[in-house]
């Protein structure tokens, strides 16, 4: 069969793409990586340059990088992916019954699919001298070269705009040398992004760098010199000023002249729907002259969603849909930290956190609606736009954190940085990811080879940030730093996993409703675009599925991370540790006695006392696995699964001088009780007999303290890389009331945080009231999450038992001899 | 010269699973997809050594405990953006019996 041909169904389509930019070449690298040999490819670029990134233009006016570097991809990459590449060449026309496109030197390409990715034109002011020579805006490789040759030769610029790119323009003019005045018909600068407090610090420390601003004027007329050349500005109250270069930056109109002129439904873009496609089925569009739902993008996150999605459609994998992006901004001028999102301005029915320190030079403003951050703008300190920014784009109830929300991510309790906050100091060999061990070098050089730029890429890449996810704020900043501008923005919802569209919510939902029993059931059922899924979607699946329908659902262990199919904890060397469950931290000599003879028996090298009251044998070869389970006679600890782990306890009131209530009894009633619970992640307890506290109940899913009259319930805590303070739920009287009230609580999670989810993100998510609404006020559906917990547990089996004593699964511990 | 040899029944493999066959003191990983492919790689990831036999099985790929990277069953080699390749080892499906060849095995453990 001739390979070059898809399955032998004749030549090749032919796909063309007028606009060698920065959207349209993306929907090409992705369609390479989904069919490579599905199409003829031939592009059509008016500007003479190879795909280069538009924003470093900003830096490379500034002189803080060359057109070479600014290259995306070079022309070995047209060659090696066989793209007939017409430079310098601008489509005029698109013949749409003979499909075929015309470039105005008269070169014809006919297509199949059509895609138009032809960006946008900058708006020129309908002034007399519009048209003069040295009045130029600010887009392309030519606009950069004619300032930059502009600036060798005069002195003084002007820039209309002041705007995100008026600025940048005006502060790579100055750095060129030249005198900048910005004028601006607004009250104030970036009006779009910013609120006045926080633009008129931005005016301040930028005069304090030398530029000069003329606010709220409008320009009436350019003014030829004597030479040809623009020579002045003159504005409609009659002043004026000198100018030997202007440079217009009032905004953009998407490009559709083209697409226009063929008859193609535009209106303030070519209109598309969720799939890309213009009203002409062959013809797709993206990019800044595309309107989607009613949106011309101006940034380069939310094109290159488009791009992803266009790609599979012109893949014909047919999935997937752009549903919008919400965006966000900063602005690329070294040495000023500004950062906008949402809706910063505030309007009916929202409130303001302020914070403002103008000797500083640091403003912050956080919008607040119904207890949600729907927008914020920063200025001088922006470390934690991201966090704000995940914040704001997932709608989490922000209710708990609003004391500490100003303060920042670091605030709210975040270990493993040192305290450093601002990547621009890091030098090459300081780290920034802890989890994964990655320093600042390594990801810049990842951005720098292999051309990154999102956040998700260089998680991909480098695996920061893929971890507790807190050096988040850090990674961003070195993107922003090495691949210029900013590239938050992502899709309005979170699919569970690339193999699907759906989230979290509408696969339970589904599993619920249609009574889903297996993971087969569901793909098919929702669609997924992979055979079987993924590392990350089938244990979140068989999760939903067996708490869903425990009993009913069946366990499927080749959808568990090895430790919960191994049922014991996989080290760095390949050999598993054991931990079994004392209950409530309590043990006997005959226990002791067991574990010591097994330690021998199996030559176990290490004995540890674990954190959680228990004791840890580490360096077990797998063969022994069930072998020292049976030896050891101890209910399995859980220690390796997403379960209950361990309920930690005080000694309490049997023994403690302080004690008021019987904490290790307490424990040991809560542990047998939930003993085996599945959940969406690790769940810890603990009791304490007084409030003195000393079984650390404050950082655990769910801890309880003893109290003269009772017993106080708090959930939520946390201990890990971010250290989360348990929040009070409820004061009960008697041990009953505690464990309904604790299991109510843990079915409720169980039943609808996301897999991986700790108690604290599900909390985070829904709030402290929801919570206390079904379990303190609705005490039917209290007792009945109760049941449905007792029930789900009744069905679960000891899988050491299972395993040492009834053969189950076997092979998973046997190797084969050859 | 090859070697092929009867090692084990297809059905002692889980489907979506792998099972270690021990030659010496090598570690083989002999992979079972869903539908019924085999596949034998040396049961060390690219990466830093993690053992590939305890990972996820998914589509003709395997995601390692270790680190989560995805290697391709049928070259070794990890997805892209990750590089590197495990050893693969010839092998087949007979009858429902999975043969390797130790003639490379043997060499490789030697
Ligand atoms: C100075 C500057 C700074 C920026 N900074 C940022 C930032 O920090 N963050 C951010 O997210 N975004 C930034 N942007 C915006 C970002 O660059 C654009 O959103 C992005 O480049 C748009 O991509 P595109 O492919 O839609 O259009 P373009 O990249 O403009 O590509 C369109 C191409 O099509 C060509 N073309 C048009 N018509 C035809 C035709 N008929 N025939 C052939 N070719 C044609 C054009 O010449 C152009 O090369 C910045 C833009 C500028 C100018
Ligand atoms: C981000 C987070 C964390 C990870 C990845 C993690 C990982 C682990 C691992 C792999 C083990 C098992 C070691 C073994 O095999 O013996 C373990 C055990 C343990 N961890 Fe963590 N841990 C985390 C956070 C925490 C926190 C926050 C606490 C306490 C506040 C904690 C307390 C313990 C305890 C007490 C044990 C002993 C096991 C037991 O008795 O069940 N861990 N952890
Ligand atoms: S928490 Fe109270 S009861 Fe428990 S050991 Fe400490 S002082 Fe004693
Ligand atoms: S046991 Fe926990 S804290 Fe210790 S190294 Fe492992 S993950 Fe880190
Ligand atoms: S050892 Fe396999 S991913 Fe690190």
């Amino acid at each position: 069969m001739d390979m070059s041909t898809p399955m032998g169904q004749g030549p090749k389509m032919k796909l063309v793409m007028v606009g060698n930019g920065m959207a349209g070449v993306r929907t090409l690298e992705e369609l390479l990586k989904l069919a490579p040999d599905l199409y003829d490819i031939t592009v059509f670029g008016a500007e003479p340059h190879p795909n280069y990134n538009r924003i470093l233009l900003s830096p490379g006016l500034a002189g803080e990088q060359t057109v070479d570097d600014i290259v995306l991809n070079p022309l070995d990459w047209y060659n090696d992916n066989n793209i007939t590449l017409h430079l310098g060449k601008k489509v005029v026309k698109i013949d749409r019954t003979a499909r075929a496109v015309e470039a105005d030197d008269g070169t014809r390409a006919e297509y199949d699919r059509l895609l138009l990715a032809t960006g946008s034109n900058p708006f020129i002011l309908p002034v007399p001298g519009a048209d003069l020579e040295g009045v130029i805006s600010f887009r392309d490789i030519a606009d950069v070269d004619a300032m930059i040759r502009a600036s060798s030769q005069y002195r003084h610029a002007v820039v209309i705009g002041g705007g995100l790119l008026g600025l940048e323009a005006a502060n790579g003019l100055m750095k060129r040398g030249m005198e900048v005045s910005v004028v601006h018909i607004g009250p104030w600068l970036m009006e779009r992004q910013l609120d006045e407090p926080a633009a008129r610090l931005l005016q301040k420390s930028l005069e304090e760098k030398g530029m000069k601003f003329l606010l709220q004027k409008q320009t009436a007329e350019l003014v030829q010199g004597e030479s040809g050349r623009v020579a002045a500005i003159k504005f409609k109250d009659g002043d004026s000023a000198p100018a030997d270069l202007v440079v217009m930056a009032v905004g953009i109109r998407p490009n559709t002249e083209l697409a226009e002129s063929s008859g193609l439904h535009c209106n303030r873009g070519i209109v598309v729907n969720d799939t890309m496609q213009t009203f002409d089925p062959r013809i797709y569009s993206i990019g800044e002259c595309a309107a989607h739902r009613g949106i011309a993008y101006g940034l380069v996150a939310p094109l290159f969603e488009q791009a992803k999605v266009c790609a599979n459609h012109l893949a014909h994998y047919g999935i997937g849909r752009y549903q919008g992006s919400v965006t966000s901004t900063k602005l690329k001028v070294t040495g000023i930290d500004l950062f906008s999102a949402g809706d910063f301005m505030g309007s009916e029915g929202t409130e303001a956190i302020l914070y403002s320190d103008p000797i500083g030079g640091v403003y912050k403003k956080l919008v607040i609606k119904d207890n949600k951050l729907v927008g914020g703008v920063m200025y001088g300190d922006t470390v934690d736009g991201a966090w704000y920014f995940s914040l704001l784009r997932d709608g989490k109830d922000v209710t708990e954190l609003r004391d500490h929300l100003m303060f920042g991510q670091d605030h709210c309790g975040n270990l493993g940085h040192q305290g450093i906050n601002k990547a621009a100091t890091m030098t090459d060999d300081m780290e920034v990811c802890g989890c994964n061990g990655v320093c600042k070098g390594d990801i810049v050089k990842a951005i720098r080879e292999k051309g990154l730029f999102t956040l998700e890429d260089v998680r991909k890449h480098t695996k920061a940030s893929s971890s507790c996810g807190s050096c988040t704020g850090l990674v961003e900043q070195i993107l922003a730093v090495t691949a210029g501008g900013d590239y938050y923005a992502a899709p309005k919802t979170k699919s569970m996993c690339g193999c699907t569209d759906h989230t979290h919510e509408a696969v339970r939902e589904a599993i619920r409703q249609n009574k889903l029993l297996t993971i087969p059931q569901v793909m098919t059922f929702m669609e997924w675009r992979t055979p079987n899924g993924c590392a990350s979607c089938r244990p979140a699946l068989n999760y939903y599925l067996i708490s869903t329908w425990p009993g009913e659902a069946e366990d499927d262990p080749q959808s568990r991370f090895i430790n919960e199919r191994a049922h014991a904890n996989i080290q760095r060397d390949g050999t598993y540790s054991v931990i079994p469950r004392m209950w409530g931290g309590q043990t006997t000599p005959a226990e002791l006695r067991r574990i010591a003879d097994v330690a021998e028996k199996y030559a176990i090298p290490s004995v540890k006392v674990t954190g959680g009251q228990r004791i840890d044998l580490l360096g077990v070869k797998k063969e022994d696995l069930p072998k020292v389970w049976a030896d050891l006679d101890m209910p399995s600890g859980h220690a390796y699964g997403k379960a209950l782990r361990t309920v930690k306890t005080c000694v309490g009131s049997e023994w403690c001088r302080f004690g008021t209530q019987d904490s290790t009894q307490m424990g040991i009633d809560l542990e047998k009780v939930f003993f085996k619970m599945w959940a969406p992640h690790k769940v810890k307890l603990a009791v304490s007999g007084c409030p003195r506290n000393c079984a650390e109940v404050a950082i655990k899913d769910v801890g309880i303290i003893g109290v003269d009259s009772g017993w106080e319930i708090y959930v939520g805590g946390n201990g890990g890389i971010k250290t989360e303070v348990a929040q009070f739920l409820v004061k009960v009287k008697t041990p009953d009331e505690v464990l309904e009230y604790s299991g109510a609580f843990l079915q409720l999670y169980r039943e609808e945080a996301r897999y991986l989810d700790r108690t604290v993100h599900y909390l985070e998510r829904v709030g402290l009231d929801y919570v206390k609404k079904k379990i303190l006020d609705d005490h039917e559906g209290r007792r009945a999450l109760y049941e449905r917990l007792l029930f789900a547990l009744s069905v679960e089996r000891d899988p050491w038992v299972e395993r040492a004593k009834e053969g189950k699964l076997k092979h998973e511990f046997e190797t084969v001899a050859a | 010269m090859s070697q092929w040899t009867d090692i084990l029944d297809v059905n002692d493999i889980p489907k979506l699973g792998a099972r270690v066959v021990r030659h010496g003191t090598l570690d083989i990983a002999v992979f079972r997809t869903a539908d019924d492919e085999v596949f034998a790689l040396e049961d060390r990831c690219p990466h830093k050594g993690g053992p590939l036999s305890q990972g996820i099985v998914h589509g003709r790929k395997v995601t390692c405990p270790m680190h989560n990277w995805n290697i391709e069953l049928d070259s070794g080699c990890a997805v892209a953006p990750d590089h590197g390749c495990a050893r693969e080892f010839p092998i087949k499906l007979e009858g429902g019996r999975v043969w390797l060849d130790l003639s490379e095995v043997s060499r490789v453990a030697a």
